[in-house]
Order: structure tokens, then sequence, then C-alpha cells
């Protein structure tokens, strides 16, 4: 199947104006006519839900949480990302949109990028005024920190809480909306299936996860926004419930899955403790704001860090990177952290961490600038380890956090599938091989209040008239469907949990196709998680039934998805023979354990196909750089 | 360490409920109170039994999705915090340990330990918010708010809408809930447009949902997890007789 990315021609700057303006408008009278789902109500659900009905159009809106406020991106802290250059410290959208491609390590569209720097200041003072707690200066002024992969301030954020305070802010507008008529809201809703008419959506199939009633509902234009599959690692900083499955669904109905292997394993985490662990707690890397990474400089040393003296500790990224030191880009900071650790220079009981240490900032600062600035990120820590991060340093360690991975989409943000837009984490777009902090709230605003709102009306205009029999036809074929998969996991009576299944995926992931792959790992390990697929669907056991609130029921069938996902993810890695950003292939690294890019093979997004009863299918979408020239990503 | 569950069980439907005894032994003093529940749930599978349904997601004291009363207290023993954040550590080896859902008029319970909470979005909806479309902001650096008053707006914002505070509460009030709103907005220059009609249509909405009135006996801000003050429902009731008069 051919498919086009749509990026308008024209001066780089002048893309995105002048696509809206070339892009039809919907006559208000008509908009109401226009009937759109929602699926997801993170910061680009709730936001695009809000923005298209305050257009006019009938919006549906499903999330899987009992209430919208609850999605997983009121767990971001850090902050969110603007051009806005309001400390005067030579940030410009050219800058923004520079250090976000680099950040990337150039697997990323120009064009998206662009756009989404341009639309960055708007979203800041769409927040505000909504009431958006921000930080403040003395003067009452917005204040800014700053964040990995940049030298510039220009980080806006709401103490450790940026997530929550956003996404109650677009959770208003859409309640909003509620209130008004134009958003019929369902909430403990999940999505398991997509109907499709000659490539082109009618409608979702969901589930009532309270009654397990399946219902089919039509839409012109379905719009999913249901984050991330990080999940998939079974450990990861994700919400318990966050999955990958509507996007799934969405791909065996034929919307085309790019660059799965992108997967962001991020540096502070608080190290797991034991087998017990059920997730894990990111800590946000503001902290490498005024914290000092280090390990001691021999390996096997296993005093309390008091006992360490200066000279013994390794700074290592200070050492490696002069230039940014503690605020390298995250997957950089991660892979160091995991070569110190291969080399026995892990702290703590596990061995499997590093110190992360504010003795100097607390010297050269004070107690009450730090409480104000990380107090709460120190409470979770204490709360989560038991000990006082005033007194002792923090121990950290990677985790998975985020996915650059995603369903495909174009300029418009619509799938291969007619009418099917995906927005925030769902999609690939805009963060390339490696997502520079403090951009992903940016990313799933921009495209829920700004981008969607516009680019959904060429769609809504040209589509084609389905035929009414068909369209009702198709959902419910869907509806059938979605019974007979779930009777089929119902009737397996093995012995097995879903969960010790996933249990065991994310441990394969996370030794194979995690922060170092190699071509023999790779290839077992596709092996490995055929074999578990197979268990699955042998030993598999879900006790109780369909019709009542059955989490059992619901981790199996997202753990089915996850076991084809894996699959994607091993082999995607496997074809793409270079290390760029998160994609580290051990087998393509420079003398100092760099990633060692290649250009002329693969500066392209891997575009998955799927093919009933085959291996999917790739496609090559190539990245072209007119604007930024392809280098080296150095931060030393 | 060994521990002694009673655990409220009630099935979908189903108008009354009834604790039933756990045990749990070789539990590890680090694990969190919600993965110990994750392992009673997979020891009951393994029995073939159905596991005890509760909520939870992002397991880091954000999200407002846990909701469990462990012996008395919502969200356990301690201040600040939710009961995703809660660990053994806190109890003693042998110890007896009772959870239940929270419990309201306002807050059905819908499968053991879930509840309903939909009552808080109804009163959002009915008006915490700035009404602004989206595109029709100013500038942000155009309104200036100072800081002293950014960060206690903030403190107020903080709420989690867990109901936390409906469930300690001998009234079963949402009158902290209803009051972290109306200060987060009225404190606000942004704010301060609507808060005349914002107070009264929430309260109003707060009333028909069935939540009790407040008499003041700060049970709320103990019991909640963000340490949402008392200040705040003072504020609320004083701009609620400012939007009357
Ligand atoms: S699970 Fe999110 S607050 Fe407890």
């Amino acid at each position: 199947m051919k498919f086009f990315n749509h990026i308008p021609s024209g001066p780089l700057e002048q893309k995105w104006d002048r696509h809206c303006f070339e892009l039809p408008l919907v006559n208000p009278a008509n908009k109401r006519k226009h009937h759109i789902i929602v699926v997801g109500t993170g910061l680009a659900g709730a936001s695009a839900s809000a923005s298209l009905a305050e257009l006019g159009y009938q919006v549906k809106t499903f999330c899987i949480q009992d209430s919208p406020r609850r999605a997983h991106s009121i767990a971001a802290q850090g902050g969110i990302n603007a051009a806005k250059n309001y400390p005067g410290d030579g940030d410009s959208i050219r800058r923004l949109f520079y250090d976000t491609i680099k950040g990337g390590d150039f697997r990323s569209r120009e064009a998206n990028v662009y756009r989404l720097a341009q639309i960055s200041n708007q979203i800041i003072d769409q927040c505000v005024a909504q009431g958006v707690p921000f930080a403040r200066e003395y003067g009452g002024l917005l204040a800014n920190r700053s964040f990995g992969g940049a030298q510039v301030s220009r980080t806006f954020y709401a103490r450790g809480q940026t997530g929550q305070q956003l996404l109650l802010g677009a959770y208003g507008a859409l309640m909003r909306q509620v209130d008004k008529g134009g958003v019929r809201l369902f909430p403990r809703h999940e999505m398991m299936d997509l109907a499709v008419v000659e490539g082109q959506v009618a409608g979702v199939v969901t589930r009532n996860l309270l009654t397990g009633e399946i219902k089919s509902h039509f839409a012109q234009a379905v719009i999913l926004a249901t984050g991330g599959y990080g999940n998939i690692f079974y450990l990861s900083t994700n919400a318990m419930h966050s999955n990958a499955s509507a996007a799934w669904r969405c791909y065996k109905k034929g919307a085309f899955f790019a660059n799965p292997c992108f997967t962001q394993i991020h540096p502070t985490c608080i190290p797991r403790s034991g087998d017990h662990q059920s997730k894990l707690t990111l800590l946000s890397e503001s902290l490498r704001n005024d914290g000092r990474i280090w390990v001691p400089k021999k390996s096997g040393d296993k005093r309390v860090p008091e006992n360490i003296p200066e000279g013994e500790r390794d700074y290592y990224l200070e050492r490696i990177y002069p230039s940014f030191g503690n605020l390298t880009p995250r997957d950089l900071a991660s892979r160091q952290a995991k070569f110190q650790v291969d080399a026995g220079k892990g702290v703590g009981p596990t061995g499997e961490a590093v110190y992360l240490d504010f003795k100097e900032a607390l010297e050269r600062r004070g107690k009450n600038f730090l409480s104000e600035k990380y107090g709460n990120l120190f409470q979770i820590y204490e709360k989560i380890t038991g000990e006082n991060p005033y007194e002792k340093p923090m121990r950290i360690y990677p985790a998975v956090h985020y996915t650059m991975g995603g369903l495909w989409v174009d300029y418009n943000l619509e799938s291969t599938v007619k009418g099917l837009f995906v927005l925030g984490e769902a999609n690939f777009s805009d963060h390339g091989a490696n997502r520079l902090g403090a951009s992903a709230l940016m990313q799933g605003l921009a495209d829920g209040y700004f981008i969607i709102p516009r680019t959904i009306a060429r769609h809504l205009v040209e589509r084609s008239s389905l035929e009414e029999k068909k369209v009702k036809k198709a959902l419910e074929e869907s509806v059938k469907e979605v019974q007979k998969r779930l009777d089929k996991v119902l009737q397996i009576k093995g012995g097995k949990t879903a969960g010790a299944i996933h249990r065991e995926l994310g441990y394969l992931l996370w030794e194979y196709v995690g922060m170092l792959r190699n071509e023999k790992g790779l290839i077992q390990v596709i092996t490995a998680i055929q074999g578990l697929k197979d268990q699955f669907w042998k030993e598999l056991f879900i006790p109780g039934e369909q019709h009542y609130k059955n989490a059992e029921l619901e981790k199996a069938l997202r753990v089915a998805d996850f076991l084809e996902l894996a699959e994607l993810m091993a082999q995607d890695s496997l074809e793409r023979k270079e290390s760029c950003g998160s994609h580290f292939r051990e087998e393509y690294q420079s003398q100092e354990q760099e990633a060692l890019r290649d250009d002329e093979h693969f500066c392209h997004v891997s575009v998955w196909e799927h093919t009933e009863g085959k291996k999917a299918l790739l496609h090559k979408e190539p990245l072209e750089f007119k604007e930024v020239s392809l280098s080296v990503r150095s931060y030393k | 360490m060994l521990l002694k569950l009673k655990i409220w069980r009630q099935k979908r439907g189903q108008k009354k409920g009834s604790f039933e005894n756990y045990e749990m032994d070789h539990l590890s003093p680090d694990m969190s109170f919600l993965e110990m529940l994750d392992q009673l749930n997979e020891d009951l599978v393994g029995q073939k039994k159905v596991p005890v349904a509760f909520d939870h997601d992002c397991r880091e004291g954000i999200c407002g999705s846990c909701s469990l009363v462990i012996n008395g207290n919502p969200h356990g023993p301690h201040a600040g915090s939710a009961v995703c954040q809660l660990h053994l550590r806190s109890f003693k080896d042998k110890e007896e340990i009772w959870i239940e859902p929270f419990r309201a008029k306002a807050f059905p319970v819908l499968q053991d330990l879930i509840v309903d909470r939909s009552a808080f979005d109804r009163i959002i909806q009915s008006g915490a918010y700035v009404s602004v479309n989206t595109g029709q902001a100013p500038e942000a650096h155009s309104i200036l708010v100072e800081k002293a008053k950014a960060e206690e707006a903030f403190s107020h914002a903080a709420c989690i809408g867990c109901g936390a505070c409906v469930a300690v509460c001998k009234n079963a009030s949402a009158s902290l809930f209803v009051a972290a709103k109306v200060s987060h907005l009225a404190l606000l220059p942004q704010g301060k447009v609507e808060k005349k009609a914002r107070v009264l249509k929430m309260v109003k909405q707060m009333e028909k949902e069935g939540f009790g009135a407040c008499t003041n006996t700060g049970a709320c801000s103990r019991a909640c997890p963000k340490e949402i003050s008392l200040h705040s429902i003072a504020r609320m009731n004083r701009e609620y007789f400012k939007s009357i008069f």
C-alpha cells in the first residue's frame, strides 16, 4: 500500500500557516452533523475533545479510568517546553526545533518538529488563561528551568506536578463541554476494536469495564489518544493500566506502526527493591539541574557513600560530557549508568543503581532552595525507600518511561486508515529516536489543542460517504469479533495468570530489547516471545466471567496484544542496523561507546504493515534534512 | 512478615457485602500495600477463586484512583500520602488489617472495594473552570501573578480528587474537594471573573449529589493525601456568602 506524509511545500517557517490556509473549513452549521470519537483523556485526548466540541462538533469521549482526570498524563512531573525566551538566554523557535531534532538523533521529520516548536508558545498562553498555577518569579512573571539536552531555560513548571496541573486544565475544559452537551463522556470504557469500511473508519467497539457490555459506536472520524506501550516491559514508570491494545487493534485493521523499537529508558528512577515490584517510580530529571551523578571509581567498592572520599568518586557524566554534564539527554545518561553498573560500580543493595547527590547544592543554595524546587520529589523518594535525600545521596537507575514509536501518522496526524487520527504518545511523529525532557506534554497539547482541530477538517469535508448498510455491517462484525476474542481467552483453562506471563515477557524485553541490543540476542528473543505467546494461549487462566469488573480479563487481553507487539519491536530493532538515540546496537558503536548512526542506510522511519498470517511488511519513509545538517550528535 | 487481612467483599449489583479473612505470609516489608493485594489476587487466581476488585493506576499518589480505608483510616495510617504509597514496613508482623471501600451515600459501592465517584466529575462539570476556548488566550505574560498567590493557588490545585475527605467525614461532606477548586481559581486573576457564579453552581451540585454539610471537624484535611488546608473551606464560605448577598 502506498502512503504519503502530506508535508506541505514551501519554506519550513511557513509550512504550517500555509497549510492552515489551504485546509478546507467546515461550515459552522455543518459541524454539528459530524460525529467524532476520542479515545483517551490524557493531555492529547482531553484537549482534543474540548477543542473540537468548542468548534461545534459532536464528540464522544472514552477512557478506561473512572474519571477522565486520572489519565496517565497526570503523573508527568517536570515541565513543559516552550520557545518563549522569557529569560532572554538566547532561545527561539528555531533553537527549540534544532534541539528537538538533534535530541531525537535526526530520526524525526523537520516539518513536524518545526510546527511543534511554533505552537509551543500558544500552549503556554492557553494553559495560563485556564488558571494553571505555573511557578512564578517575585515580579509575577513566569519562571523557567532547564532540562536535559538544552542549554537554555525554557521549561515551564508547576512544582513537580506539571502534568497534573496541565491535565486538570484540559479536564476542566473538557468538563465544560460535557456540561454544554458538546461531549458525551464514557468513563470505565475500553476500546476493543476499530470498524473500517473501504479503508475508512466507521466507528469503534467498546467494552464497559464494570458491566462487561460490548457496544459499537458510529463516527465519521476517530481520534486515538491512548498513550504509549511502555508497560510492555512489565516494569515501567507507566500507570498500571496504560496499554497498547487500542493502538494494536488499529494496527491490525490497517493502521501502520512506526519505529516500534524506539523506547525511552529514563535515567532517574527509583531502583526496584525486589521481585514483588509492580511498577517503577520516576523522579523528574529536573533533579539533574542540582544533583550530581556519581559512582565509586573502583568496581566492587561497597563502602557507604559518606565513606567514599571525593577523589575516589567518578562523576562520570561531567567527565564524559563536560559541556552538558549531568544534563545530557536521557538516552546517553541511561546508557552510561548501565555501563557503570555492568562494570561492577553499581551501588546499593542490588548493585543496580548510581548515586544522585545533592550535597553540593545543599551547601551552596541551602535546604529551602532545594525543598521549594524539589520538595515533593524528595518526599516521593523518602516514602518509597525510607531514606532522606537531604542526608544521603539518592540511588537511581534507568527505567522504561516513554515510547517514541507508535502508529504512523502524516502531517495531519492521520494514520493509514482514513479518518483515524492519532495524537500524543500514541503516534510516532515528533521525537525521533529519543525524546527530550518536558517535550511530551508540549506535544500532547500541541496535537490536541492546536493541530487536530484544524487538520481534521480535510477528512470531514473530503471523506466519501459510506453506505449505511455497510457501516452497520462492519460495526456488527466488529462486535462479533470482539466477543469471539473474549470467549477465546476465557475458555483457556490452564493454570497461569496473565500477570506471570507478562512478567516473563518484560524480562525478555528488558534483557534483549532494552538499553543494549545485538543481533544474536534479538534473533533469540523473537523465538522466545513466540514460545511465550503459545504458552499464553494454552496455559492461561482467568477466573470469573465477562459481565462484571474483571481485572484479570482486562489484563489478559492487554498481555495478548503486548505479546504480538513485542515481536514487532524485536523485529524492528533487528532491521535497524545502526545505533541512534535510544536504540543502541552493540555492533554499531564507536571506541568511546557512543552510538554510530548510519545515515546512508537508515535515515528513514520504519513503517510496518500488518499482513494476515504472515510476517509484518516493512516500508520506509525517507527523512529529508534541509534545514539542519546531519551531524554526529555531540554533547561533549 | 505475616498479615491477617479482613477484606470487604461485595458482588456487583448487590446491596450488601461482608468481610472475608485472608492470611498472607512471607511478605517483604519493602512491598507496597497494593503489591500485597496483587500478591493476594495472584494467589486467589491460583486457587481458581475470584480476586478482590480495587481501583488503582499510577501507584505514586497522583491519579487519585486508589480508595481504600485501612483500619478505619482512608489511605491508611500516614498523613499526606495515598494508600498506593503505603508500604508494609508501616505494619507489625502478625497484625490484623481491616480493608474497606470509601463509604458515603454519594459514593455507592460498585464491587468489592470499588466505589462510584462520578459525583465529583459532575461537580467539576457544573463550573470548576475558567471559560476560555482554545485559541482565545492572551499572551501569557499579560497576566502577572504574585509569587505567593501562585504558590497558594497551587497548594489548592494539588487536589487529586480521590474522595478521602468525603470518606473520613462523619457527614460525608465534599466541602474540602469543592473548596480546594474554588480557592485555586478564586486566588488567581484568571478565575476572578466567574468566581461568584462558580461557587454557587458548585455548592448547589454538591448538595444535589447527596454530600452532607460541613461541621468543621477538620478530619478531611488530616486525611487528605495532598494535605489541602482547612483555610480553603473558610475561603469557600466567604466566597459563597459574598456571592449571595
Ligand atoms: S493509584 Fe494513583 S493515587 Fe493511588
